[in-house]
């Protein structure tokens, strides 16, 4: 008890509970107006665990640029760009190019940020300009006609041992994230450097490599969300990434890292996906209209960040 | 002694310097390479085009010296734009009432923007993105499908040049007047853009409350220290945002007759203006620059997509040309890594 209430796990026990109280909101909903609780049902749980992998492996990426005290807003033409790379190129080599085309955005970017000296807001933003115009030109401002490969639609649709294998996917990315957090020299320098950079490179931490692979990490996280989002669509598609970045950005603040960088927890980052997903069909569910959604939306971030987001006042 | 003046304000303010030569010199080739250069009709559909971004990137840049970030400025232009097409008609006194009830109505959402941030004690950013999302949803039940009716006599007037505004409310003579003949041809909107940079942004930027908003974003504590009204300036900050923010939503509605509550429209502005603020030299760190740079930095943005029109280039090949002109502007912010001395300097 002593642990759960301690200051870092504070927003992820309350995001916890908020979880709790949206499940029974809806499934109060569901059974006054139905009769039936779809929302506790394990298989319409994991129905939308699969669709939020899609924002999930997406903000376990901008985590890892937020815990530096930077923003990826590459995200939504990183993912885009990956897409159409994967079906333009097909076969084997479709998802190995995707995520190539992630690790080359994210250099770029991390060249920009760390050795330019760019803010990281109107880089990436730069960046993504840059991908959107470039994937505009390749395909002529339409959805191309290449199909997803059978491999990519694996990923994202089937279910393996009955559970979606996008959620293995996530699975894996989370599990990647979490050793090198709290297990490698690369996650304790990410700490560091978003604390204080000019004293991480005082400590010997070669910081403008860390950036470089924060945003790398970031750029194949967002290439792998792509291959999923391709695959579950069977194809890509203009535009398809710009509904990730604001949610991505919102969970892993919902989830208690800070947006200054430094401190945070992937922990709290997975909740508040999870969240953010619960929500989104809760509202859904109640046929709410694009109006109230949004209003709701907007309203439980700020409420939950009055509860636990509050800065220190400043005082010195 | 005016040498020695004009050396050391080049060097406080060269981003801002760089901006305007960057526009003088676009706009005169503009002009030159374009058939009908130099006309007055050029100028009013340019300026026309132009006026919403200015005020978003004047809004963005309040926060921005702050040392925040605005993210709500596109969603309350667009709210305010869904407003004022609903109330923009009828008779004078309605739709001069109709005018301050949407300037009032951003000027109180950028209000509740700096009583999060200040009383609520969260980051700006992610404080205005959730606000953005409340505003958004608000424009669409304001307008759930685009449209709208806006007094025609408003919209001419407003959109043209100072002589056609004269002749549709029928004063100075119709614009015939000898002494309204010197600004006849002048767009009405370059007008509204330098009254309203006049009379809120430059008294703003003398009062205390404007100077500890710089304060604040060199190093707050030092600006606590010294007694300066943090909160207060704070909270002018994000309310002026919300006012500029609604001024370009004003705008928008009496240019195009009506309200969109597109969300898409709303993220671009709000990234176009935090280019634009960059563009015009305010430091996204804070503490320098001002929103007179931000009209430059927003000017310059859409020069560029004004050569689209006449130069033969591929509409395919345009968002790609944008992109590649925002990023090399940009990276020219980098040479400050060549000036500087400490390399600790280079880390915040």
């Amino acid at each position: 008890m002593q642990r759960l209430v301690s200051a870092e796990n504070k927003p992820i026990a309350i995001a916890l509970a908020f979880i709790l109280v949206i499940l029974l909101i809806g499934t109060g909903y569901t059974l006054s107006t139905t009769g039936t609780a779809p929302l506790l049902s394990p298989n319409y749980l994991l129905q939308q665990l699969q669709i939020g992998a899609f924002l999930g492996i997406c903000a376990a990426g901008i985590m890892m640029v937020i815990l530096l005290g930077h923003i990826d807003l590459s995200i939504p033409w990183t993912l885009t760009a990956a897409a159409m790379t994967a079906t333009a190129i097909g076969g084997d080599l479709a998802v190995p190019t995707a995520l190539a085309v992630g690790v080359a955005v994210g250099l770029v970017n991390g060249i920009g940020v760390a050795w330019l000296r760019i803010p990281s807001m109107i880089f990436t933003l730069g960046v993504d300009t840059v991908l959107r115009g470039l994937m505009v030109a390749q395909t002529g401002g339409f959805a191309p006609q290449d199909t997803a490969t059978p491999l990519m639609v694996f990923l994202a649709k089937e279910r393996l041992l009955g559970i979606p294998a996008a959620i293995f996917v996530w699975a894996a990315v989370s599990l990647a994230i979490v050793v090198i957090l709290t297990r490698t020299g690369f996650g304790r320098a990410i700490y560091a450097t978003g604390s204080r950079e000019a004293a991480a490179y005082l400590s010997g931490i070669r910081t403008r490599w860390v950036i470089v692979g924060a945003f790398v990490v970031s750029g194949v996280c967002a290439a792998i969300a792509g291959i999923l989002l391709a695959g579950y669509s069977a194809k890509a598609y203009q535009g398809m990434g710009n509904v990730y970045l604001l949610p991505a950005i919102a969970a892993v603040v919902l989830g208690g890292t800070h947006i200054l960088g430094g401190r945070g927890r992937y922990v709290g980052t997975l909740i508040g996906v999870i969240l953010i997903v619960l929500l989104n069909s809760v509202l859904s569910i109640m046929q709410m209209p694009e109006a109230g959604r949004q209003i709701i939306y907007g309203g439980v971030i700020i409420a939950m960040l009055l509860v636990y987001g509050r800065n220190q006042r400043v005082l010195s | 002694m005016s040498g020695k003046f004009l050396t050391r304000w080049l060097q406080q303010n060269l981003g801002f310097a760089a901006a305007i030569l960057l526009l003088v010199v676009l706009y005169l080739v503009y002009n030159i390479l374009h058939p009908r250069g130099f006309s007055s009709a050029v100028a009013i559909q340019n300026s026309n085009e132009a006026v919403a971004i200015v005020f978003v990137a004047m809004a963005q840049t309040l926060p921005v010296l702050l040392g925040g970030l605005d993210l709500s400025v596109g969603a309350v232009m667009t709210l305010t734009n869904c407003i004022a097409s609903e109330l923009l008609h009828g008779s004078p006194a309605q739709i001069l009432l109709g005018m301050i009830v949407t300037l009032l109505s951003g000027t109180a959402f950028g209000l509740m923007n700096g009583c999060i941030v200040v009383y609520g004690r969260i980051q700006p950013i992610i404080a205005t993105l959730a606000t953005g999302a409340i505003a958004i949803g608000l424009a669409l039940l304001v307008r759930p499908k685009p449209g709208g009716d806006v007094d025609e006599d408003l919209s001419w007037a407003l959109t043209n040049a100072v002589a056609d505004f004269a002749e549709t409310y029928g004063i100075a003579d119709d614009g015939q007047a000898w002494w309204l003949s010197p600004f006849a041809d002048i767009p009405v909107p370059v007008i509204l853009v330098v009254i309203v940079a006049a009379l809120v942004w430059i008294p703003f930027r003398r009062s205390v409350t404007g100077r500890t908003v710089y304060a604040i974003g060199s190093a707050e504590g030092s600006a606590y220290m010294s007694g300066l009204p943090i909160n207060r300036a704070k909270i002018a900050a994000f309310t002026l945002g919300g006012l500029l923010a609604a001024c370009g939503g004003l705008y928008l509605a009496i240019q195009t007759s009506s309200g969109n509550a597109d969300i898409q429209q709303a993220g671009a502005y709000t990234l176009n203006s935090i280019a634009a603020v960059v563009l015009g030299g305010t430091s996204l760190l804070g503490g320098s620059g001002g929103a007179i740079g931000s009209l430059v930095g927003a000017l310059i943005l859409r020069v560029i997509s004004f050569y689209f029109r006449i130069l033969d280039i591929d509409p395919l090949l345009q968002p790609l040309i944008e992109g590649v002109v925002l990023l090399t502007a940009v990276s020219f912010g980098a040479f400050r890594t060549l000036r500087v001395k400490n390399k600790l300097d280079l880390f915040r």
